[in-house]
């Protein structure tokens, strides 16, 4: 049961997404209207985090629990993936106030509303799937 | 100190502990990012017959369900152990904006009672709200290749430019739904 870690790796994720009101969909809307720092200091502040603890990783050769190096594969170099499929993303994120971490974690807040979300994100995941070929990258 | 952690987190604790858990999953050799479990539960679900994109090795992906499970369970807990029964400190001018929109509490509760309560999903307007922003989150994560957690936090992170493009991307659907067609919905009963 070495994948244990991860179960609890997820309920540290679920609890800071409740508690910080990631989840709540007016904290969604505030951030889209602009109308609040909240949002703003949690991914920013996770941001600058994250870029300090990336550049120590890389320049102190920190080597994962397996004793491999930690790879970071670059992201191709294109925009209109981005562009297009974040767009997408970005109105379904203000409609239902919830990002695809999220969107479990209301379940488990008890909105059962949201096993519909998920049904229908697994729906378009499908979709973007079946439709691949013919979307521009 | 049981008291504290019931109230909201502020976000100089909630973003720093964010970048902890991504450190912790790149510690354990792997990647944070949660919109890659979608594509995982299709492949199971046997999508593999309609497209190449499901044919792939999910039982390495088996990690990403496990923490995805966890996400669910922390939910629960924080719901039922750790919450205050205080009201969300909102911004007042939203506060009677969405009052004005037919939203009775604003911040009562983490979510609008009219639109994500369990009957909502029998209504036009949550219908609309829950078939149509689930479809666009899996269709439009996949297409970026991500979602906040891998482009926004990971991505950024490692100074990505592509992820940065797809965070643009992120604010022009998200400020294009909230100004122009979220009142629309939300006049819908």
């Amino acid at each position: 049961m070495r994948k244990i870690k991860f179960l609890f790796a997820g309920l540290l994720l679920g609890i800071i997404f409740t508690k910080s009101e990631v989840v709540s969909w007016y904290r969604i809307y505030e951030m889209f209207k602009f109308k609040s720092f909240h949002m703003f200091g949690i991914i920013g502040s996770a941001i600058i985090t994250g870029i300090i603890i990336i550049q120590v990783i890389k320049k102190r050769r920190i080597k994962s629990i397996n004793g491999t190096s930690i790879l970071f594969t670059p992201k191709q170099i294109t925009w209109k993936r981005y562009l297009f499929g974040g767009t997408i993303f970005g109105l379904g994120w203000a409609m239902t106030g919830a990002c695809p971490g999220p969107i479990f974690t209301l379940v488990g807040n008890g909105y059962l509303s949201f096993l519909v979300v998920v049904f229908s994100a697994l729906i378009g995941t499908f979709l973007y799937g079946y439709f691949i070929k013919k979307l521009p990258h | 100190m049981i008291e504290l952690i019931k109230e909201p987190w502020p976000w100089y604790i909630a973003g720093p502990l964010i970048a902890l858990m991504m450190f912790l999953l790149l510690f354990f050799g792997k990647n944070f990012g949660l919109s890659s479990n979608l594509r995982t539960m299709c492949s199971i679900g046997g999508a593999g017959r309609f497209s190449e994109f499901f044919r792939f090795d999910w039982k390495s992906q088996i990690w990403n369900l496990i923490l995805l499970s966890g996400v669910v369970l922390g939910g629960f807990i924080a719901s039922e152990y750790m919450s205050s029964a205080a009201p969300m400190d909102l911004n007042s001018d939203i506060i009677i904006e969405l009052q004005s929109l037919g939203i009775k509490n604003p911040g009562e509760q983490l979510l609008p009672e009219e639109l994500f309560a369990t009957d909502a999903i029998f209504s036009l307007r949550g219908m609309i709200l829950l078939v149509g922003g689930g479809v666009l989150i899996g269709f439009g994560t996949r297409w970026a290749g991500g979602c906040t957690s891998g482009h926004a936090i990971s991505g950024l992170s490692n100074l990505q430019l592509p992820s940065l493009i797809a965070v643009i991307g992120f604010f022009i659907g998200g400020i294009t739904m909230t100004y122009f067609f979220l009142p629309i919905i939300l006049s819908l009963k």
